[in-house]
């Protein structure tokens, strides 16, 4: 006999938890409540006389509770690289790293440029994908920085955004083109800042070492420069710009600068950019080799120092998963790019265990922030939000193994590192979509 | 005397050479570069007498691997191999199927399974040799990887000094031209210095490396004021595409600040030897009076000391490995 009331959803009732909230700025010992895929109540003394016989209990364990993470800048192989990752794989990967929302980037094969394509994502992440997908359409048709996408029609279909991804758009007379049509709609515009004809054919950050590997440089000012258009255009437009990745002190005194004059732009981190410098490059390899490249101890020390002073709004995780066949190459050959989106939370919490950030300001650029930034109703523990969450445990020690990656693709930069922080449970939409203790089996 | 007798040079001291690979200079001591040049000097007596087979390296097998095509030093490593009686392979990859859509490492592992001795190789990425070497069981020498080490010319540099000078230590070398896309300025650069010798490099900057003053070097964008006092020049071959990546001018322009002639040249100690990698650009980078100057060029006597420095590469790394100490 099923009755009514078992196929109803069930209240689940998380316990003992350390909830954080960032948009809130929450931070109690207390329960959360899901009901269907929403958070119906959340708080400290919930339940003052134990939790009701009707609801499913867990307990927490006095283990961190806080909104998923939402992931600004991640790079799928759906479609046309399907060997390096498709929505799923990069939606498991996500799961285990306690990411509940991602954002493609456009740069596939064929590129998100078409109502059909952005289509073809939802559909396909609806189908097969454990955490919520959503496109950014590209900026520019077939990303080749000369005709601006239908950002309107794109827009009603579900892109969240507008990006050429890793392309930069060189024409200033087209970026303003695009920040001024974008706001008709009020679109946020992403941009990835590097002069082309500055990093031509550069391999990694300009500078000494580089000199004494023969390898050529990328200079920190191909990325100011464009920042500094940008700012220029963002003023005469007023559009709506998100600076997708910066790597160096320069341009976060540009994007600072900016900020200070009221101009309307947020801006990204990635975690390799906070973890890692260029000696990181050491002799050749490859998983070191990013965009923009890893710049210097006192670039990424600056880069931390703009998460404290609010100047830098988001991290992600930049992940962009690269196999063997781009990896195994000679340094200058080698494909950009390493996979993140697992690591980036544990990765991250390094800077907590070190005291040069607070937990709150680091979970706030990873889940509330980037939900503002994008207009997501997810990113927060607040009732009616999709119950989007994390359980964490801070202090887990371990020694982290690439090969153990979800992701179709193994390039981390991370393989071997001591981490502390082990991501217990995620859930999207009130379902638990990965769960440690089913690994361990 | 019947050459077929002589099973190999013997030097006097122990080889202090150790490695199992020449990937650079990097790494090497002043004692292991001092007893490779001492090897190579007793294959320079050797190479001038008639009959010039050894068996050293009988039976081994030494391939040529160049991805990047090569007239000298491939020739000079051919010779080396030959007169030690190796069994000398040449694959120019460069124009070959190999290159292909087949990886370096799909191809080190094909050329592993052919079971050679050594691997002579050049490539046009940095690093690539080394990235090479981690994947097969012989030993390799780097003839060069892209913009970082070019080893066996800066030991024959050193050695033709050496004969030419008497030592390395306390001279002052200039080097002069492209460093910034040089892999012979770097190893030279790391050698003399370990050796002992002053370097400074000559360039303007955008022909310089990031950050060149902290390679151990003093830097000058006037010509005549780096030479001046100098016991060595070392010219390096500018490459006609510099001028259209807008890092120079023009060819006039450059020969009239950085070409070496005779005027510039008088800065230099009375003594000086000029030297050239080659192939040199006269007229571009070097005078052909200049180049052609018997009492001051060395140019010729560097060719002559590459297969010498090469053979004794080659023989060093062999004893290595027969030793069986891999």
């Amino acid at each position: 006999m099923i009755g009514p009331e078992q196929i109803a959803p069930e209240q689940i009732a998380y316990v003992n938890a350390r909830i954080i909230d960032p948009a809130s700025n929450t931070d109690t010992v207390g329960a959360l409540v899901v009901f269907d895929d929403e958070i119906q109540a959340v708080g400290a003394d919930l339940f003052p006389e134990g939790v009701p016989s009707h609801m499913k209990s867990i307990d927490c364990e006095g283990h961190v509770l806080c909104p998923g993470l939402i992931d600004m800048r991640v790079f799928v192989g759906e479609p046309g690289s399907e060997h390096n990752e498709t929505l799923a794989t990069a939606s498991q990967a996500a799961a285990a790293g306690g990411v509940t929302t991602i954002i493609v980037m456009p740069n596939t094969s064929p590129v998100i440029d078409d109502v059909s394509l952005v289509d073809f994502i939802r559909r396909r992440s609806r189908d097969t994908a454990i955490v919520n997908v959503f496109p950014m359409a590209a900026l520019t048709k077939n990303l080749d920085g000369e005709q601006i996408t239908e950002m309107g029609l794109l827009l009603e279909a579900g892109a969240v955004a507008f990006t050429d991804g890793r392309q930069s758009i060189m024409s200033a007379q087209l970026m303003r083109s695009a920040l001024s049509y974008a706001s008709t709609f009020d679109a946020l515009v992403v941009h990835d800042a590097e002069d082309p004809s500055l990093a031509k054919d550069g391999a990694m950050n300009e500078g000494e070492l580089a000199s004494r590997l023969g390898l050529r440089g990328i200079p920190t000012a191909a990325e100011t420069i464009i920042v500094e258009r940008d700012m220029a255009l963002v003023k005469l437009t007023g559009g709506r710009y998100h600076l997708a990745q910066l790597s160096c002190a320069d341009t976060l005194r540009v994007v600072a600068q900016a900020k200070k004059d009221g101009l309307d732009i947020t801006c990204a981190v990635s975690t390799q950019h906070l973890t890692l410098n260029e000696n990181d490059v050491g002799d050749y390899r490859t998983f070191f080799k990013t965009s923009p490249p890893l710049r210097s101890e006192d670039d990424r020390l600056a880069m931390i120092q703009g998460l404290q002073d609010g100047v830098i709004d988001v991290i992600v995780s930049g992940h962009d998963p690269q196999g063997p066949a781009s990896k195994r190459l000679p340094f200058g050959e080698a494909a950009f790019g390493t996979v993140g989106l697992e690591t980036m939370l544990p990765i991250a919490l390094e800077l907590v265990h070190n005291e040069q950030l607070d937990l709150m300001t680091l979970l706030r650029a990873m889940t509330s922030t980037p939900a503002d930034i994008l207009g997501l109703s997810s990113g927060r523990l607040t009732p009616g939000a999709p119950a989007d969450f994390a359980v964490l445990d801070l202090g887990a020690p371990y020694i982290f193994v690439a090969e153990t990656l979800k992701s179709r693709s193994k390039n981390s930069p991370f393989d071997g590192r001591k981490m502390q922080g082990r991501i217990l449970k995620t859930i999207v939409g009130g379902k638990t979509v990965y769960d440690y203790e089913d690994q361990l089996s | 005397m019947n050459t077929s007798h002589i099973s190999s040079i013997e030097d006097q001291n122990a080889l202090v050479f150790t490695g199992n690979h020449l990937l650079g200079i990097e790494g090497l001591s002043a004692a292991e570069i001092t007893s490779l040049l001492d090897l190579a000097e007793s294959y320079v007596d050797f190479n001038r007498q008639e009959e010039k087979s050894l068996t050293t390296l009988c039976g081994r097998t030494q391939i040529n691997l160049f991805f990047e095509s090569s007239t000298r030093t491939q020739a000079s490593f051919e010779l080396a191999g030959k007169r030690l009686g190796a069994d000398v392979m040449n694959m120019a990859v460069a124009s070959s199927s190999i290159n292909k859509g087949e990886t370096l490492l799909d191809t080190a592992m094909t050329l592993n399974a052919m079971q050679p001795n050594l691997l002579v190789v050049r490539h046009g990425s940095s690093g690539a040799v080394k990235l090479l070497a981690q994947k097969v069981d012989c030993s390799v020498v780097n003839a060069g990887d892209g913009q970082h080490e070019h080893p066996t010319q800066a030991l024959l540099d050193a050695l033709t000094i050496r004969r030419n000078l008497g030592c390395l230590e306390g001279l002052t070398v200039a080097i002069c031209g492209d460093i910034l896309h040089s892999r012979v300025a770097r190893s030279n650069i790391l050698l003399l210095n370990t050796m002992g010798a002053r370097v400074r490099i000559i360039a303007p900057p955008t022909l310089l490396p990031d950050h060149a003053d902290r390679l151990g070097v003093e830097v000058f964008h006037d010509m005549r004021k780096g030479l001046k006092n100098v016991d060595v020049v070392m010219m390096l071959r500018l490459q006609l595409e510099r001028m259209t990546a807008a890092l120079i001018p023009s060819r006039r322009e450059y020969f009239h600040h950085y070409g070496l002639d005779y005027d510039k040249l008088a800065y230099a100690s009375p003594d000086a030897r000029v030297m050239h990698p080659g192939p040199m650009n006269r007229g571009m980078e070097i005078a052909s009076a200049v180049a052609d100057d018997l009492n001051i060029s060395l140019i010729h006597e560097q060719v002559e000391m590459g297969v010498a420095i090469r053979m004794a590469v080659l023989d060093a790394l062999s004893r290595e490995r027969s030793g069986g100490d891999q």
